[in-house]
């Protein structure tokens, strides 16, 4: 009740107020004198907790969100590009441990980045409990009993004569109120006084509070699906080549990199492969890519069978519990390398697009090869890799090395080729698409013969006499397959933050009394009135005079 | 078609141009103008002079008192209306009128431009941008246009905002301008329309909302006394009280746009890269402004935060919407790299 008098017996105070936070912490009073250190540390708490769940404090924590979200634009992320943090080091070989350290290229898992957040949501919390506390309060009682002198509020209409006995008079502002404007209208009370006066008090706005604190309990229900969804989500990334000898299952040695939730555990990813069977893509004239579709076949124990499903840029495959995203595309070409025992190995080796026309590149290694076969030996100087550059539309000048168009118009392949140490037995992480450079340094790995261009079908012969021929290429696709079961309670929090956002920036909160006392003309009543927005409301006196002229 | 568009790009730019100058006319010849100042303080020291054999002299007619200079349209002149200044007004409030009329022009050019565009291209013509920052130009002429029907007495704003539409425009039209061409791929999908359109419509009015609030600093900073540059415009606009009011509902409209912008961008966000959200330069200056304009709106809902102080955290806002449309699409690469630069 006290908040309720004190709107009603200060009015030029309460229409400000629009925020019932605290604007600043209050101050506690002193301990006692012999408190122990139990109660001033309680003290202390309590100060702390005022202080935190103070709108400055609020406010400065949202600048410092904002502040602190910065350098997660401007700095290379490593969730989001990790070459780029990588080759920041190479740049910046001294600033980067320095930045890496104060976990500058993680901003977004940063302790400084959470501490922001959850302080800025404790804050919430702090300030909505007791809000939604007080405000179920006010949705239960009825509005407050009119001040004494109406004529002290902003708005007020002084004393008119109406016929009727009061208390007929006061039911009908009642029903008037009632039914006035739109759903829900006026909720309004009428008090009987001892003095022979009747008050009839309303109130309207309560969905600006309701959407208020709507709006900021769905902040919070956010933030527990954006947890919820990294804990227990998981998503791979692959390269899928065309062809049912190069389908892949939904395990994660399958994946190029994965990322995996902390409460889940690899082996309850549902059961699923998928094969590539085709991929379609249209360009214009001026090589602008302008539409993408992969079509695959699903199967597994965990989705049901289908195929010739449809995939494409904006329309992932959605299977229950994971979608497949299509990220990018490129072409797999198709080498067969003939050894000196007369051994031919084939491999289908995807490029990676170095532009938009699609000139792409790539190695295929062949470890294995010149292995003889009758003794099963194999010289570690006697591997073959070949680096290659397509083009899917050759240029009339093919040294340019750069592809005319992205589709396969007129499709060539440089290749360049290198024997000896392949260095993949090291062990040590490599590229698949690159050589390694350290053996090419070394001399172990050196280059054979010439740069050569071949057409589909076309070989080439190396001066041992072996032979490597382009069969062709496949397309293949980029793609990611994810599951994020945070995401509907996101999807859920964000429409009703939406709703509660509206609510509260248009709704308005006010109060209108009437006190009806009987008149000196036997059978007639005196209406005064009186009406006080609660919140920002430059139309009120316009309401406010609509409805007296009404009553 | 989009030679069309492209001229008539043309035709807007200029007319803004003309509209700002009759804005600039209304200023100079208005009744705080200088030509009026000129003319009062020639007739005060005429009267000066008349009154320099006997008495004191009456220095205090030169207008400089900003109490009559509450509504631009106020209908007495400092200094007295025997002044030779008197007509002076009807031909400023006769250039204010021409420029609003200019401007309508200007805007349905604007229209015009953004209309054959989209014909031209056979989609909604924001997907560019040049297109991007053409369609929020228009909202902004659009929704100062709305201002201007309902409070028809902010019309001396009109300057700032042909001003802002004329840099735009020729911004758009000299770097950013690409031939008309369809969408790549990822941008072919119907949430262009959803998130761009609300994207644009947001921008718009937070811009409009932005002239509002920085016309209100500048009077509450003349009506603190503050006579430098800035703040001598002070008196050539509307009080502060009513402007204060103004950004407060523009931005209190704009906010919830942008925050469906925002979660639309996250459900098509979901569907083409498979994440809701990622920290894409451009979410995360997205989320920056969220975060500023939220500030914005609370400050402003807290009695103990200068109203002056809460407009301040508006232009900051401006200023992170700004670096989102040019600093990340310039500097900054990431899934939105859809400029056409």
């Amino acid at each position: 009740m006290p908040a309720a008098d004190d709107a009603g017996r200060n009015p030029s105070r309460s229409a400000l107020s629009v925020d019932t936070r605290p604007e600043v912490a209050p101050a506690v009073p002193p301990p006692p004198r012999r408190a122990g250190p139990g109660s001033r540390l309680l003290a202390l708490a309590r100060n702390s907790w005022r202080q935190l769940t103070s709108m400055r404090t609020a406010l400065v924590l949202l600048f410092l969100l904002a502040v602190a979200a910065i350098p997660g634009s401007v700095l290379p992320q490593r969730n989001i590009n990790a070459d780029k943090v990588n080759q920041y080091f190479i740049d910046h070989p001294d600033l980067a441990p320095v930045l890496d350290r104060l976990r500058a290229f993680d901003v977004f898992a940063s302790p400084w980045f959470s501490a922001i957040y959850l302080l800025l949501f404790t804050s919430l919390l702090g300030c909505i409990v007791p809000r939604l506390r007080d405000h179920v309060r006010a949705l239960r009682r009825m509005p407050p009993d009119a001040p004494r002198r109406l004529d002290r509020l902003p708005q007020h209409a002084a004393a008119v004569e109406r016929e009727g006995e009061p208390a007929a008079v006061a039911d009908g502002l009642r029903a008037m109120l009632r039914r006035r404007g739109v759903w829900p209208g006026w909720r309004a009370v009428v008090r009987r006084h001892d003095d022979g006066t009747l008050t009839v008090s309303a109130e309207k706005g309560y969905l600006k509070e309701t959407g208020n604190l709507l709006f900021h309990i769905s902040l919070v229900a956010v933030l527990v699906g954006v947890a919820y969804g990294s804990w227990y989500g998981w998503h791979g990334n692959r390269l899928v080549v065309a062809g049912p000898d190069t389908a892949f299952c939904n395990t994660l040695q399958q994946y190029d990199d994965y990322g995996l939730g902390p409460r889940i555990d690899a082996g309850s990813l549902p059961g699923f492969c998928v094969e590539l069977t085709d991929f379609r893509a249209s360009y214009l004239d001026n090589g602008q890519a302008e539409s993408y579709t992969a079509v695959a076949s699903v199967s597994g124990p965990d989705v049901p069978d289908r195929t010739g499903v449809e995939f494409s840029v904006n329309d992932p495959l959605r299977l229950p519990g994971a979608n497949v995203y299509l990220l990018g595309h490129g072409y797999a070409p198709i080498l067969r390398y003939t050894d000196r025992f007369g051994q031919s190995q084939t491999a289908v080796v995807p490029f990676l697009a170095s532009d938009a026309m699609l000139t792409s590149e790539g190695v295929a290694a062949f470890p294995d090869a010149n292995v003889d076969p009758a003794t099963g030996e194999r010289d570690p100087l006697q591997q073959v890799a070949f680096e290659g550059l397509y083009l899917p539309t050759t240029p009339d000048d093919p040294s340019v090395g750069r592809s005319a168009f992205p589709a396969e118009r007129n499709p060539g392949l440089l290749l360049w080729a290198y024997r000896g140490d392949l260095g993949m037995d090291a062990g040590i992480p490599d590229s698949v698409y690159r050589l390694n450079q350290s053996a090419i340094d070394a001399g172990r790995l050196k280059r054979v013969g010439d740069m050569k261009l071949l057409r589909v079908g076309e070989s080439m012969t190396l001066d041992d006499g072996t032979k490597v021929e382009f069969l062709g290429t496949r397309p293949y696709a980029a793609v990611s397959i994810r599951h994020d079961p945070g995401e509907r309670i996101v999807l859920g929090s964000v429409v009703l933050l939406l709703v509660g956002l509206m609510l509260s920036l248009t709704g308005k909160r006010r109060r209108i009394w009437f006190r009806v006392s009987p008149s000196t003309t036997p059978g007639s009543s005196m209406i005064e009135a009186g009406g006080l927005p609660r919140t920002d409301y430059p139309g009120f006196a316009d309401e406010f005079r609509s409805i007296v002229r009404k009553e | 078609m989009a030679a069309v568009s492209d001229q008539l790009l043309v035709v807007a730019i200029l007319s803004y141009l003309v509209a700002m100058v009759c804005h600039a006319a209304e200023y100079a010849f208005g009744m705080h103008g200088a030509v009026a100042r000129a003319a009062t303080r020639q007739a005060a020291r005429a009267r000066e002079l008349v009154t320099a054999g006997g008495g004191p002299s009456v220095v205090e007619t030169v207008p400089d008192a900003p109490s009559a200079s509450d509504l631009p349209d106020a209908p007495e002149v400092p200094g007295g209306s025997d002044t030779p200044a008197a007509p002076v007004p009807d031909r400023a409030r006769l250039a204010g009128r021409a420029a609003v009329v200019v401007t309508v022009i200007a805007a349905l050019a604007h229209l015009g431009c953004l209309v054959a565009r989209g014909i031209a291209a056979d989609r909604v013509p924001w997907g560019n941008m040049y297109e991007f920052v053409l369609a929020v130009s228009f909202v902004g002429a659009a929704a100062w246009l709305v201002v201007l029907f309902r409070w028809p007495n902010l019309r001396h704003l009109g300057l700032f905002v042909a001003l802002t539409e004329v840099v735009l425009l020729g911004i758009a039209g000299m770097v950013l301008a690409t031939p008309v061409v369809p969408l790549e791929p990822a941008l072919n999908s119907y949430w262009l329309a959803v998130h761009v359109t609300a994207a644009v419509f947001a921008s718009g009015t937070f811009l409009v909302g932005f002239v509002a609030g920085a016309m209100y600093l500048i009077r509450s900073g003349y009506e603190q006394g503050k006579r430098r540059f800035p703040y001598s415009l002070g008196p050539r606009v509307p009080k502060s009280e009513a402007l204060e009011r103004l950004a407060f509902r523009l931005h209190a409209f704009a906010f919830p746009i942008w925050t469906f912008a925002v979660i639309a961008g996250a459900i098509w966000a979901e569907a083409a890269w498979g994440r809701y959200w990622g920290w894409d330069p451009k979410e995360t200056w997205a989320f920056i402004s969220w975060v500023v304009y939220a500030g914005y709106l609370h400050a402003r809902a807290t009695p103990s935060v200068r109203r002056s102080t809460a407009t301040w955290i508006a232009m900051l806002g401006w200023a992170t919407m700004l670096m989102n449309l040019f600093g990340v699409n310039l500097f900054m690469s990431g899934f939105h790299s859809y400029s056409g630069l």
